[in-house]
């Protein structure tokens, strides 16, 4: 008798298919993939340790650079937090534009994964038409706080500021087309039948199972549970504004691919929601301690500018307590536990990463899948190595 | 389930189990004794009426120079009727261990890995306990208050 062995191959961290640097290490019997090892931590920052140090307000754009592809929900979760621990009730307005942008930067994280995990399994044309939309929506970013990835656009209590003039019908430009150009990149794959013989089968996980493993976001509801923290635990003004949570029923890659889909589309429809009954009002709360002055008033009210002074200098001491708020951000859960012990900054400042806790299936997903599904498996999730690494 | 209810159904089964009961803010934080922390997992997952089928986040903290110094941190959900509860265990800044939960929630592995590695903290029962951010040889744990923020790690008691 022959004797056989498996081998042991790496994969990254610098492959393209793993969307940064990941590496994983692939135990394979022939072409079918026994085992995998995910090795991560290449891009570890420390950014728990930092946040540690500084104000409340100062985490704000170490916030941005978790999952770069969605600064504002990243902004979203971490300001809902804060506002928790220190009991500030936002205005609507602030809320409603909130949502609204959080929702545009749903899009744009999935448009950025269609391209390109549908790259890796080897359609080529979706990415150019994805990342065209994405950078319309990118360039409403730039409209808003002058940055296309890395907003730091809400703050406690609130907005940076009001939009800029003009914002609102460039998006209702943008929402008016967005539909019919999914319909476009749903021609190119949704019956293609090279993407359903790649994606079908492979992958599975069952609703047990993908809870057990606290999987969250797309990937959880691919395998048909109704889970949305927008649904399930409102959270902004989620609650006025209607909209469905797609789920799959078989719970591989074309699912999650569906799901993503239909996920973009309701998305647009809520931004179209927000548009047609967006509030008039402040965008911040009134809280002198705590939320910044506008503009106007710090130049001509001596009050105003040493709250300012303050606020940005020392920042405002937190109530002891503890805080765990998290939302539905395009990757899954994101949430953030705050831990204070009475002082200006963080006791402790938790993040809890959507695409690190997905990643961790990644072995169960992978075993027993051909060495080219762990490609389109590894897409499937939709990480971010910045969110996993921190 | 409220509160005094979450609390008298653990009680009737583990009576000493519970040191503290607190809500703060609506989050619910039941304070328990460490040795009995995966009976009471396993029995807040079985348990039909509970069902804390979800376990949100898993995390580390250290309350240096406090002593007991590591608290170890459970965000629990229950997908079905929506109820979030916290539990902590506290434990000592020597040599501090508590049992893993990866035999009742799978998603454990990497979250007690990461505690492990930012802290130190062993977790009794895990099924692959090694550094997951940090190389292999990394020395110390970055998440600990006497762990310097930027700068050459002291070894214990040595002065600045």
């Amino acid at each position: 008798m022959a004797k056989t062995e498996t081998m042991i191959i790496n994969m990254g961290p610098q492959h393209p298919s793993t969307h940064g640097v990941l590496r994983v290490i692939l135990e394979l019997d022939g072409e079918v993939a026994v085992n995998a090892i995910p090795d991560i931590g290449f891009l570890h920052r420390g950014l728990e340790k930092l946040a540690e140090s500084k104000t409340y307000h100062q985490c704000i754009p170490l916030t941005d650079r978790l999952d770069y592809v969605a600064g504002m929900s990243n902004n979203l979760a971490y300001v809902l937090a804060v506002e928790k621990l220190l009991e500030i009730e936002v205005p609507p307005r602030a809320q409603a534009i909130r949502v609204l942008l959080c929702e545009l930067q749903r899009i744009a994280s999935h448009l950025f994964w269609l391209g390109t995990h549908a790259h890796d399994i080897g359609a080529m044309t979706p990415l150019f038409y994805s990342l065209r939309e994405r950078d319309e929506i990118l360039f409403l970013f730039e409209m808003v706080c002058g940055s296309r990835l890395t907003p730091s656009y809400f703050r406690v209590g609130g907005l940076a500021e009001d939009l800029p003039h003009g914002f609102e019908a460039q998006c209702r430009e943008f929402i008016k087309t967005f539909p019919s150009r999914v319909d476009e990149y749903e021609t190119l794959l949704t019956m293609n039948k090279i993407w359903m013989r790649r994606t079908q089968g492979v992958g599975v996980i069952s609703a047990e199972e993908a809870i057990n493993w606290s999987l969250s976001g797309p990937i959880l509801r691919a395998s048909n549970v109704n889970w949305d923290i927008r649904k399930a635990m409102p959270y902004s003004g989620y609650d006025n504004y209607e909209f469905i949570v797609p789920t799959g029923k078989n719970g591989d890659v074309y699912d999650r691919y569906l799901v993503r889909l239909m996920e973009m589309r309701q998305s647009n429809e809520i931004v179209r929601q927000v548009l047609a009954k967006m509030p008039a009002g402040e965008v911040r709360a009134e809280n002198p301690k705590v939320v910044y002055p506008p503009r106007e008033k710090v130049q001509e009210s001596i009050e105003a500018l040493i709250h300012h002074f303050h606020i940005a200098s020392e920042g405002f001491p937190a109530p002891q307590g503890e805080v765990y708020t998290s939302i539905e951000s395009p990757k899954g859960e994101l949430g953030f536990y705050l831990i204070s012990d009475g002082s200006s900054k963080p006791w402790r400042f938790r993040v809890r990463p959507p695409s690190f806790v997905n990643l961790g299936a990644l072995p169960r997903l992978v075993k027993g899948m051909l060495i080219a599904d762990v490609v389109a498996i590894i897409g499937s999730i939709d990480i971010v190595l910045a969110e996993v690494d921190r | 389930m409220d509160l005094d209810g979450l609390v008298s159904k653990v009680k009737e089964n583990f009576p000493e189990s519970i040191l503290d009961a607190s809500t703060f803010r609506g989050e619910v934080t039941l304070h328990l004794r460490a040795q009995d922390l995966l009976p009471i997992c396993r029995f807040l997952h079985d348990d039909r009426e509970l069902s804390y089928d979800y376990l949100t986040d898993l995390c580390g903290v250290d309350y240096y120079p406090q002593e007991p110094r590591f608290q170890v941190s459970y965000h629990l959900r229950a997908m079905r009727t929506r109820h979030q509860l916290r539990l902590k265990v506290s434990l000592p800044g020597v040599n501090p261990r508590v049992a893993s939960v990866v035999s009742v929630w799978k998603g454990a592995n990497w979250l007690e890995r990461e505690a492990f590695d930012m802290f130190g903290i062993t977790f009794d029962g895990h099924p692959d306990l090694r550094r997951i951010l940090l190389t292999p040889d990394w020395e110390g744990h970055p998440l600990r208050k006497d762990y310097p923020l930027r700068g050459q790690i002291k070894a214990a008691g040595e002065e600045e």
